[in-house]
């Protein structure tokens, strides 16, 4: 995959805050990243890593209040989309990025037809006469492959199965050819067949259309079909950021390697499923060390002191760990001895 | 959903049997004596052929069957009769008397209605003008200043009786400023402007009240409707769209959240037929709650059995109507 050197979204330092009864919960710390023109960007990470809060904060569609976004630009096309106001964002929410949700069963609105919600979306963006408005959503139906689409457009939501919901999602984020598609864990909710039939549907859609995709999941398996390449997310930060194949082959933070090494393998039989012990970092004080050190087994004085900052160690790869030579697990999955070392913590 | 309402209306039937049963059951074995208030110089015989006559001394079975025919099927012939101008079969037959006018109940009732069904329909109309802005408006600014007045101003109104609102307004407005009338003649007929502004004077106080009391329970339902919806995906989904904010709010916010507004709203309009027993009483409006209570007063039974069940069938009738609301609101809804 050949990837166009200038971004079509340069995300810096993006930091947002929930503030709570029980006090501010640092969802996202100094996020940085770029999406290339036409890149399928995979974010991995735990629940409450922060991977959905920040791809909604781009388009500041988290609830303010409890949310804030309280630092950091999010240039696309030349304009920071924090920072523009309101009229010009919704030009940019569903016109120029599209979005799928993780539940397409509540996703949708109960009461519209699933017509009349493709339609709401070109009515905004590109308005036209309804008649060709109607067969432009269609059009789009056939697109995302729903079988009889003339009869789908008058159903109501809850007349379609929950792959068919997700696909109307995708169906109305593409309605206005988006540059950029932010797809946040939209196979969760669905069962495995329906699953790798989203996937395919997505994967092709993209090479069809070209646009940029950003897939959040918390599936490896997904990220390696799909993606070019990886964010993982720890505790509201990105610690690692690398091309999928040398993620794969050589995963740099030790995290990474966790999440690496606790896929079930199909070669060893009867062990129990390695995890990575301990449990997922407490946001509501802001980072002051590596919030994963308390997990880490290779942590050592520097990482309660200080928080690593993301830093390229090589020309592709991007990670935030003090480690100068993080051990190197190649094929963490066959490794007897890579699993002992992540799997004990420390 | 035609075969729906079929089926509700043939269950209405024996429903309202039912309940014609209890009420007339009830109010028979309530004391009282339909020649109580005659004068105590007719001798002793006299008034008993006079019971005799008003059929008090039937079994009580076949009170009530005679009753039920009159109320259900004789009263609403002589209905058709009268509005229509037109004569059916003989034209005779048994009706539901007062004891206390001497006339047909139905005849009085349709004399009470238009006052009541205009002083309460305007208050239901008010009333859901003011709740649903405001509980919508207070839901979306959850918390606002807008929100905590709107709070304690529908606490208020809901928790204070009617009796007190009104003749807190009576005092404040009518005595004290003098602005409105402190009650409402139903003897004033609109002919001209300044008799126009009276009208409008003397219904400004019992309908202010009245509105203010079902705005509160109404706009407490909007918003507490509101804010389950608010925080739904779907909401999400629109404003991902780019939807500007109205939109989202009264198009896809609003339209769920009404679903059950609309079903409450629907399940109020036998009130405005009702009456209010007592605000009617505090502005001495003679209208069917006034009715209902000086009946009660009266011992006049038949007057007060047959304004029950009215009210009773309204209710069913409501009932029904509510559900198809709901079904044509709600396309999850199915009744077939």
């Amino acid at each position: 995959m050949t990837v166009d050197p200038t971004p079509v979204l340069r995300v810096t330092d993006l930091t947002t805050r929930f503030n709570t009864q029980d006090g501010t919960v640092h969802a996202v710390n100094g996020v940085s990243f770029d999406l290339a023109d036409g890149e399928v960007l995979g974010v991995v990470g735990e629940s409450g890593s922060g991977k959905s809060v920040t791809m909604m904060s781009l388009l500041r569609l988290i609830p303010t209040p409890p949310g804030e976004i309280l630092a950091g630009q999010a240039i696309f096309e030349g304009d920071d989309l924090l920072s523009m106001d309101l009229g010009d964002l919704r030009k940019v929410r569903g016109g120029k990025v599209g979005f799928i949700f993780q539940d397409p069963m509540t996703s949708l609105n109960p009461v519209v037809t699933v017509g009349d919600q493709i339609v709401e979306s070109l009515a905004v963006h590109q308005p036209g006469r309804r008649k060709a408005m109607r067969l432009r959503a269609l059009e789009l139906l056939q697109l995302v492959g729903i079988p009889s689409p003339e009869e789908r457009l008058r159903c109501y939501p809850y007349e379609l199965s929950g792959g068919m919901r997700q696909r109307v999602m995708i169906a109305i984020a593409l309605a206005c050819n988006p540059k950029v598609l932010v797809a946040d864990e939209p196979t969760t909710a669905l069962d495995v067949t329906i699953q790798a039939q989203i996937l395919e549907l997505v994967k092709g859609l993209r090479e069809k259309l070209g646009m940029a995709v950003i897939w959040i999941t918390h599936d490896l398996g997904v990220v390696a079909g799909l993606v070019d390449r990886v964010l993982v997310m720890y505790g509201g930060q990105i610690v690692e950021d690398a091309p999928v194949d040398e993620f794969y082959a050589q995963p740099r933070h030790p995290y990474s390697q966790g999440l690496l090494a606790s896929l079930p393998s199909a070669t060893s039989r009867g062990d129990k499923l390695v995890n990575i012990q301990g449990q997922p970092p407490d946001l509501r004080s802001a980072p002051a060390s590596c919030s994963f050190a308390p997990r880490c087994p290779h942590a050592f004085d520097r990482c309660d002191r200080e928080n690593p900052v993301l830093a390229a160690v090589s020309a592709t790869r991007k990670v935030a760990c003090w480690l100068d030579e993080v051990p190197v697990l190649v094929g963490a999955q066959s490794d007897e001895t890579a699993k002992g070392q992540v799997g004990h913590g420390r | 959903m035609l075969w729906f309402i079929g089926r509700r209306a043939a269950i209405a039937v024996p429903t309202l049997v039912a309940i014609s049963f209890i009420i007339f059951a009830i109010l028979d074995l309530a004391p009282g004596d339909p020649t109580s208030h005659l004068p105590l110089t007719i001798p002793r015989e006299v008034r008993e052929q006079i019971r005799e006559s008003m059929g008090v001394n039937d079994p009580f079975l076949v009170k009530w069957l005679l009753w039920v025919k009159q109320v259900m099927i004789h009263e609403p012939i002589s209905l058709i009769e009268q509005l229509f101008n037109v004569q059916i079969g003989s034209g005779e037959r048994t009706r539901v008397i007062s004891w206390q006018s001497r006339g047909p109940v139905v005849e009085t009732i349709a004399e009470r209605l238009p006052q009541t069904t205009w002083v309460m329909g305007l208050a239901f109309v008010f009333g859901i003008l003011i709740a649903v802005p405001v509980g919508v408006i207070s839901a979306y600014k959850q918390y606002s200043v807008f929100d905590q007045i709107g709070t304690f101003v529908s606490m208020v109104g809901y928790s204070v009786p009617t009796f007190f609102t009104g003749l807190l307004a009576i005092v404040i407005f009518s005595v004290k400023l003098g602005w409105f009338p402190s009650y409402y003649d139903t003897t004033l007929e609109v002919t001209d402007w300044s008799s126009f502004v009276a009208q409008i004077k003397q219904i400004v106080l019992p309908v202010g009240v009245l509105s203010m009391f079902n705005a509160a329970a109404l706009s407490r339902f909007t918003r507490s409707s509101m804010l389950d919806n608010l925080s739904e995906d779907y909401v999400r989904t629109a404003r991902s769209k780019g939807l500007k904010e109205k939109r989202v709010l009264v198009r896809h916010v609003l339209r769920n959240s009404l679903i059950p507004v609309v079903t409450l709203i629907a399940l109020q309009v036998p009130g405005i037929f009702a009456g209010a027993l007592i605000t009617e009483q505090i502005f001495r409006i003679n209208g069917i709650g006034h009715l209902l209570i000086s009946s009660i007063h009266g011992g006049d039974i038949p007057m007060v059995q047959t304004l029950s069940f009215l009210i009773a069938a309204l209710t069913v009738l409501f009932n029904l109507v509510a559900d198809v609301v709901y079904g044509m609101l709600d396309p999850r809804i199915r009744y077939d």
